[in-house]
């Protein structure tokens, strides 16, 4: 495909090469090699130590991945539907947590579920938290929220939330109507209309929803720091150890981010078989 | 004789101010091929989509076999649809996408009259696979519609909706995406295929030549309203006021009187015609079929006028000759040089006779001729705000 454009991709090749190709050589080289600098796979055969990290980051991410897919769909269903000033609202209203900092965002939330936090204040105001004492029996001065797998969760749902909507509500948005008023006129009713035309035509924006929020999850350290309280040790904290703290080995963290990245590699391309034929999904 | 199927009763449409059915009333027999034909924004789809059950009617009923339908969804109407785009489904192949109607349907249970069930695999395939021997795609079962030329996505479209045995079919401007080669070869298979089925085909198109050459019965409209019902001898023949002389076909069409029945009174002269019964010395539009015109020396001519301009058409040269100041199309097979001084001869059956409506004095002159020409190279004849409205 010679183009005469094809010359004002060059700087994004560049771009790319310096940016994007070159870390992972570079990480590829450092996770095969030992402190001294000859070559090792030393430490790769650490990676069994870490399994209950691998296990516990991929549990939260699909967790989270999940809910938001959950909250997503309906809601980018929904937006579509509505009028062109609805819509420039919803949109508005999605991104306006993005225009605030990352860990402001968080936070934020840090004050909201702390153990005499905003919410516990609210609870035990309406007589929540004295309600679940007298069913239960127990006697709680708060509702633990922070520092539990939940939290990260939430934190990781909150923040991710508009990677799952934008892509799914940019396809259905852009569904051709016809086909919705052909399905009907041949005889489909609203659910099937659904289900046989609406959900597997947004499959592809499903499939880069699920990649543009599963992945910053699986990798996420922020969010299990603040919310999680270092309780809950994620492969993004543990690769962040390698790197800045005490533990320092950029080599063994080389290696477990390379370990992480073929992982969800495989995930995604088994991802996108399985949607295979519902045009090309977008693998980020 | 065949019965009434579907019955427009006092149909009006209006989207926001703007008033796009206007009192439309519209009998369609059963077995028709009916066509709706205007120009863009003369409400033909919008008809079309009333029929098929998309667009409720501001005012108005809607008669299916004498029953009121307004309010009954598009899936319970036994009336499918083929629509513009084709709008196949993509995620779909050929076979699942003709099926699509089928495994929508539900029965009732032959051994459980209270239950419904699904039609059974075996006669789904054999309806598909039968269909799409009717529309010659016999073996594309496991294409994609992406993998399908226009035509073929064209026949897919049409045997999705007629594997269901609607009574009706709707076809929205099918034929607009296809080249003139293909188009003309659809025509034929359109009517062959509505011949085959036996049902009633009613067919949208700004397309004169599509709509004379493949209809049972024309319907003419524009800016909402109806301007003439007819077969499409009827409607070629005998239009009734300008816009129809003009939309079907090319016509020159001159102001006129009518000093008594059979007589025309044009440039101040008096031309032998067929028509009659208007009132003494009323005035009227005289259509002229640029081919009904035979071209005589000068001297024999009833009228004289000046060549401008010349254009070889293969089967025919269209002429442009200037009869004081008015510009007349004439197609002959015989060529006149451009500047040529010539006669004509009118024929008394050649001459129709209209009387004036509001759309006259808009139509039939020939003197802006590239620009008609480039109208009719896309064949939309489109009205512009500009061109209606001083001359009434």
């Amino acid at each position: 495909m010679k183009n005469k454009l094809s010359r004002f991709a060059v700087p994004y090749v560049v771009w790319m090469a310096i940016f994007v190709v070159a870390p992972i050589l570079i990480m590829v080289v450092y996770a095969f090699s030992s402190a001294e600098g000859g070559f090792t796979l030393e430490n790769f055969s650490q990676m069994g130590t870490y399994t209950a990290v691998f296990t516990r980051s991929f549990k939260l991410a699909i967790v989270a991945t999940l809910i938001c897919l959950l909250i997503g769909y309906p809601t980018a269903c929904f937006m579509s539907r509505e009028g062109p000033s609805f819509q420039r609202m919803g949109m508005v209203l999605i991104m306006l947590p993005m225009w605030m900092n990352f860990l402001l965002r968080t936070y934020s939330w840090m004050t909201i579920l702390e153990n005499h936090g905003l919410l516990n204040q609210l609870l035990e105001k309406i007589g929540i938290l004295a309600l679940y004492n007298h069913i239960t029996g127990a006697n709680l001065e708060f509702f633990p929220m922070m520092n539990t797998p939940g939290a990260v969760v939430l934190g990781m749902v909150y923040n991710y939330l508009p990677f799952m909507i934008l892509p799914i509500y940019s396809v259905i948005i852009k569904l051709d109507h016809s086909l919705i008023e052909a399905a009907r006129d041949l005889g489909a009713d609203s659910v099937s209309v659904f289900r046989k035309v609406i959900l597997p035509l947004s499959f592809p924006g499903v499939l880069s929803g699920i990649t543009m929020v599963f992945v910053p999850s699986v990798s996420t350290f922020a969010i299990s720091q603040m919310l999680g309280g270092g309780t809950e040790l994620l492969l993004g904290d543990l690769i962040e150890r390698q790197f800045l703290g005490g533990s320092y080995d950029p080599q063994l963290g080389a290696a477990i981010s390379l370990v992480m990245m073929v992982i969800v590699v495989v995930c995604m391309v088994i991802m996108n078989r399985f949607g295979e034929g519902e045009e090309q999904a977008v693998m980020l | 004789m065949s019965k009434e199927l579907i019955r427009l009763r006092d149909i009006c449409m209006a989207f926001d101010d703007e008033q796009v059915l206007d009192h439309l009333n519209l009998y369609i027999n059963d077995k028709e091929f009916l066509t709706l034909l205007g120009p863009s924004g003369c409400g033909k789809t919008t008809t079309l989509r009333i029929i098929g059950g998309f667009t409720t009617p501001t005012s108005g009923d809607v008669l299916f076999d004498g029953v009121r339908i307004n309010d009954v969804p598009p899936y319970q109407r036994q009336i499918n649809t083929v629509f513009q785009k084709y709008a196949l489904f993509p995620h779909l192949n050929v076979f699942e996408n003709v099926a699509f109607g089928l495994r929508m349907q539900k029965r009732p249970d032959p051994n459980n009259p209270k239950k419904t069930i699904k039609i059974p695999e075996e006669e789904i395939r054999e309806r598909v696979l039968e269909m799409l021997e009717t529309v010659s795609l016999k073996g594309f079962e496991h294409r994609r519609p992406d993998q399908l030329s226009g035509g073929q996505q064209q026949r897919v479209a049409i045997a999705r909706a007629l594997v269901n045995r609607p009574k009706v079919l709707l076809l929205d401007e099918p034929l607009g995406a296809l080249d003139l080669k293909l188009r003309k070869d659809m025509q034929i298979e359109l009517k062959r295929i509505q011949q085959q089925v036996g049902i009633t085909f009613i067919y949208v198109t700004h397309d004169q030549e599509e709509a004379l050459s493949m209809s049972d019965t024309i319907v003419i409209m524009d800016k909402g309203t109806i301007q003439q019902i007819g077969t499409p001898e009827d409607i070629y023949n005998e239009p009734k006021n300008a816009f129809v002389a003009d939309f079907i076909g090319e016509s020159n069409i001159i102001d006129g009187t009518m000093p008594r029945d059979n007589v025309v009174k044009m440039y101040g002269r008096e031309f032998p015609c067929l028509d009659g019964g208007f009132a003494p010395n009323e005035p009227v539009d005289v259509v002229i079929r640029p081919e009904d015109i035979d071209i005589v020396p000068v001297e024999q001519g009833q009228l004289t006028g000046t060549v401008t301009s010349v254009t070889f058409k293969g089967m025919q040269y269209d002429i442009i000759v200037d009869f004081k100041g008015f510009k007349w199309l004439i197609q002959t097979t015989d060529h006149s040089p451009k500047d040529a001084r010539i006669g004509i001869k009118l024929d008394p059956d050649s001459i129709h006779v209209m009387k004036k409506s509001r759309y006259s004095g808009m139509f039939g002159d020939y003197s802006s001729f590239s620009e008609e020409y480039d109208e009719l190279d896309d064949a939309s004849l489109g009205l512009d705000e500009e061109e209606s409205g001083d001359e009434e």
